[in-house]
């Protein structure tokens, strides 16, 4: 697999700048009006290229919420989000979406694969909203795959494959775009333990080959597998691990 | 630095790819939806695949029988009386160069009856007509049965039937020594003829020998009908001196006309008919718009997580609009396309039954598609403005 990645991360480091990928200062997020309820109430950390970290918390600590915003999915009420250098406050819709589609890479949970769609496809839809012309989408699809270890397996239909499979295909999506940040939301959570770790082991190696990654997770078990950890509780931060 | 930041729009295979996706995972759902699209464009379809069929089916019939034949007939006089066609006329008219056929009938005033049993009132409104001998050949139909009057039976006292009188008197067939009444006298039956289309007032008359009415019927050997058929090319030419040749002393008084143009008229005429059934094709159409709406909007919903991961994925509202404005047009025109085939079907199969030449005019089948793409905008506008407006943080959360 290390050619392709080599190739994959080569990509992304050539573009790197020493502004950090994501920064976040006093960052507010308020649902509702009457009365506002905070879900997270000024959080500031920022994550420098080639990082791994943990974003760890129990539920309702508002994992979900900087998920969100990281993810430029939603503004902040208040504070500053910046996705390398660009404060997400002063983008329009499109242009955020252009965002999300060179600069932020998903992997979910739940995968969220397209299930008649080949796997070579379903990595290539990693690349639809970017402009890359359908060609060199499958070509750069199978280099992702090949780098997550599913090479021989690009004209598969999900149905097909085990659930630790599955989210390699949803972190080839992730990468096919060589993003400055790759967002891991629970991305274990669906997986039994040893699957699980297979996935852990996957990310450190990326991580290891320069990608960013920030992985969002309630079990201390998978926190605790990164050089940085950043504790929420109550919408707060309450220990980060680089500061 | 933000000025970098476009969205390119879709290229048309891949919004054709991400608007079939819906359709490719539920078929069963999207091939019941576009049914009642299809119905509807298959009613319309079919419903002017027939008529221009049958049109063109009977403009081929009366290409068959040719254009070229007219018809002299008695008027009426300035004060309103029934004008009399002169004797000489037939013989007049065929001194006319391009003339090539002139046959002639006379009305009688003789009624006709089955037997002398039926009450004098049932006429049946038959006429009973003295006719040349050449007249089948020249109004352009033949004998179903039997045989048609000749030199000799036209003295005689016999008869030969028009398809329509045949089926009044009730006589489908030709036996010897069979008889019909004629202003009491017996007529031996010889033949029954064909329907002429191009001189249907031939199909209701019991035609008898000039001479045999003559003598038997009162008849006074004035002509009433006189049938012209002329050089093609020449109709128009002929038909202007018809009047003046047929009767030189008052040409007013002489109707001269060319079955073959009423007929035409008639195909043309024929179309009204089918609004009725277009209406209901419309109605059809109505319907199936709002079930491909209905369908769309619960596909909305069912799909959230979907909208979600295109829109992590950089997908713009308006990507997220278009796709599924997309979806609901190929889906409507799968229907269409359907239902042009099913009417284009249905078409042929009865044309073929009828033996005339299908004919699927282009307005239909293009009419039918455009209706069909136009319907599945206006279907699909609300549940795609619905998919583009949902947060893509809610339509993640749910699962």
């Amino acid at each position: 697999m290390s050619a392709d990645a080599a190739t994959l991360v080569s990509a992304r480091l050539s573009r790197r700048a020493t502004v950090p990928v994501l920064e976040l200062e006093e960052a507010t997020k308020s649902y509702g009006t009457d009365p506002p309820i905070p879900a997270l109430r000024g959080v500031s950390f920022s994550v420098g290229a080639g990082e791994l970290v943990a974003v760890v918390g129990p539920s309702g600590s508002g994992k979900s919420t900087l998920l969100h915003l990281v993810g430029t999915l939603e503004r902040p009420t208040s504070g500053r989000v910046a996705i390398t250098g660009l404060d997400v406050a002063s983008l329009d819709d499109r242009q955020l979406a252009a965002v999300r589609a060179t600069r932020i890479g998903f992997v979910f949970q739940q995968f969220f694969l397209a299930e008649h769609s080949t796997v070579l496809d379903n990595v290539g839809d990693g690349l639809l909203y970017t402009g890359i012309p359908a060609t060199e989408r499958r070509e750069r699809a199978a280099a992702a795959l090949a780098a997550v270890g599913l090479g021989g397996r690009l004209e598969s239909r999900p149905p097909q494959l085990s659930g630790g499979e599955r989210q390699r295909v949803a972190i080839a999506r992730a990468l096919v775009g060589a993003p400055a940040i790759v967002l891991a939301d629970e991305p274990t959570g669906n997986l039994d333990s040893t699957t699980g770790e297979q996935i852990m082991a996957l990310i450190e190696e990326l991580h290891d080959q320069g990608a960013t990654i920030v992985v969002i997770t309630h079990e201390h078990a998978i926190s605790d597998r990164c050089p940085r950890r950043i504790q929420l509780l109550d919408g707060r931060v309450v220990a980060d691990t680089f500061s | 630095m933000q000025a970098g930041l476009g969205s390119p729009r879709l290229s048309l295979p891949d919004l054709a790819r991400v608007a079939s996706v819906g359709l490719r995972t539920r078929r069963v759902r999207a091939a019941l939806s576009a049914l009642g699209i299809a119905i509807g464009v298959a009613a319309i379809v079919a419903v002017l695949g027939l008529s221009s069929s049958s049109q063109a089916g009977l403009l081929a019939e009366i290409d068959r029988l040719g254009t070229n034949l007219l018809t002299v007939t008695n008027g009426q006089t300035v004060f309103g009386q029934t004008a009399e066609l002169p004797l000489a006329a037939p013989g007049m008219i065929r001194r006319i160069g391009p003339a090539q056929q002139v046959q002639y009938t006379g009305s009688t005033s003789a009624t006709a009856y089955r037997s002398p049993y039926v009450p004098l009132v049932n006429t049946n409104g038959l006429a009973v007509q003295a006719a040349s001998l050449g007249l089948p050949r020249a109004v352009g139909t033949t004998v179903a049965q039997g045989v048609y009057l000749n030199a000799g039976t036209a003295r005689e006292p016999v008869a030969v039937l028009g398809a329509q009188a045949a089926s009044l008197l009730g006589i489908d067939r030709i036996y010897p020594g069979e008889r019909v009444k004629l202003g009491g006298m017996w007529f031996y039956l010889a033949g029954i003829l064909k329907p002429a289309l191009l001189a249907t007032e031939i199909d209701n008359s019991v035609l008898v020998g000039f001479p045999a009415a003559k003598r038997w019927l009162g008849f006074d050997g004035h002509p009433t009908t006189i049938y012209v058929r002329s050089v093609t090319s020449q109709t128009a030419a002929v038909q202007s001196v018809l009047a003046a040749t047929a009767d030189p002393e008052a040409p007013s008084e002489v109707n001269v006309s060319q079955p073959s143009a009423a007929l035409t008229a008639r195909a043309d005429a024929q179309g009204a008919l089918n609004s009725l059934f277009l209406g209901l094709g419309a109605v059809s159409l109505v319907v199936g718009a709002v079930g491909v709406a209905n369908i769309m909007l619960i596909g909305v919903l069912e799909r959230r997580s979907e909208i979600g991961l295109r829109r992590s994925l950089g997908a713009t509202k308006g990507q997220i609009r278009a796709q599924f404005l997309a979806e609901a047009i190929l889906l409507a025109l799968l229907g269409g396309a359907a239902g042009v085939a099913a009417g284009a079907i249905s078409t042929i199969v009865y044309a073929h039954i009828k033996h005339w030449t299908p004919v699927v005019p282009a307005t239909a089948w293009a009419g039918g598609l455009a209706a069909a793409i136009l319907i599945g905008a206006v279907a699909g506008i609300l549940p795609a403005i619905r998919a583009a407006r949902m947060s893509p943080t809610e339509a993640l959360r749910t699962v």
